[in-house]
């Protein structure tokens, strides 16, 4: 389409159509597809630490079993967290849509808290892992847990850092297009993010539990 | 290239292009958001449910149950919150991602394929778990 176009026919005046703001829904100029490919390379990233897991998991050395080290029921407390940051971040999302900052922002700042509160309990979780004497060098089944579990936590640690990045520019320019577009990038992360944990609490902590 | 004539909604890639303020489209409603997470709640409650009460006595079956609850929650993921359907992005999101579980299987799966095969191979005494 043409950027600036004018309509001079019948004489009215001339109507210009920026194609940017127009798009910004959908393609954001290609940030959203780029972004999306992204994700995509990330989550290739947790492939690979999921196939090097369940190469390992088995390896014990002779060291703790998941059974005798995981507690499901902190596991399920975390998930919550997770799940519930989720649709915050969903509502934060649609407060966005309708052009409320405030609200935007609060709903912002409650994703950041549950996501806080995740990465405090599973940090809470390794330091009793490590207390237990479980640490990752002591078998290759925790080598290969605390680097996929860990990297896992290590982005929801970079989407907090991105939180408090947008909560300050949310609150020096509002809701620009700017910020909108990277709201919309930070919500797919954060979700890809739940997505992750999914094959996280069934294939590391309910198999391993099962096993 | 058609000169704009009002229609400016109908380019890219056909569907809506509602004003920026108030376009609900594409990024989910609320009621999107509450049945997304309603349903993952039930999908994770169920198999921590099964793995800790242990109502299912076969182990197999419960771990199938798990496993299979968990793919159905990830396209509950991609579905409602990630807004992932075939109209997005002319479709290329879409393609992306079948592209990415396909690397995603053969990467997970040929590995475990493998190293199962190394190990009974090279291993037959020791480091099989005992």
């Amino acid at each position: 389409m043409t950027t600036l176009s004018p309509t001079a026919e019948d004489g009215a005046p001339p109507v210009f159509y920026q194609t940017e703001a127009d798009e910004h829904d959908h393609s954001a100029g290609g940030t959203t597809l780029g972004f999306w490919i992204y994700l995509m390379s990330d989550a290739l990233i947790f492939a690979t630490l999921f196939a090097t897991y369940g190469v390992l998991s088995t390896s014990y050395a002779g060291g703790p079993a998941p059974s005798q080290i995981f507690d499901l029921k902190l596991v399920a407390l975390n998930t919550a967290m997770l799940l519930i940051s989720s649709i915050t971040c969903g509502m934060a999302m649609i407060a966005m849509e309708q052009g409320q900052v405030r609200s935007t922002q609060l709903w912002l700042a409650i994703t950041g808290l549950f996501g806080a509160a995740f990465i405090g309990i599973e940090l809470y979780e390794f330091t009793e892992l490590i207390h237990e004497g479980a640490t990752p060098m002591r078998s290759g089944f925790l080598s290969g847990f605390f680097t996929l579990v860990g990297t896992h936590g290590l982005h929801v640690f970079s989407g907090l850092i991105w939180i408090c990045v947008m909560l300050v520019q949310l609150g020096q320019r509002g809701l620009v297009m700017e910020n909108r577009r990277r709201l919309m990038c930070l919500s797919m992360f954060w979700h890809l993010l739940d997505v992750v944990w999914i094959g996280v609490f069934t294939f590391v902590y309910l198999l391993g539990v099962l096993r | 290239m058609s000169a704009p004539h009002a229609h400016t909604r109908d380019h890219a890639g056909g569907h809506d292009g509602a004003p920026p303020p108030d376009g609900g489209h594409g990024h989910g409603s609320r009621r999107g958001y509450v049945m997304g997470f309603l349903l993952s709640a039930v999908l994770t409650a169920i198999p921590f449910w099964l793995v800790m009460s242990g109502a299912i006595a076969s182990v197999q079956a419960t771990a199938i149950i798990v496993v299979a609850l968990a793919f159905v929650q990830i396209i509950v993921h991609t579905y409602f919150f990630l807004h992932l359907n075939p109209k997005a992005e002319g479709g290329w999101t879409m393609l992306a991602f079948i592209f990415t579980v396909i690397i995603i299987a053969i990467v997970i799966a040929g590995s475990l394929w493998i190293m199962f095969h190394l190990n009974s191979n090279m291993m037959p005494m020791d480091g099989m778990g005992m």
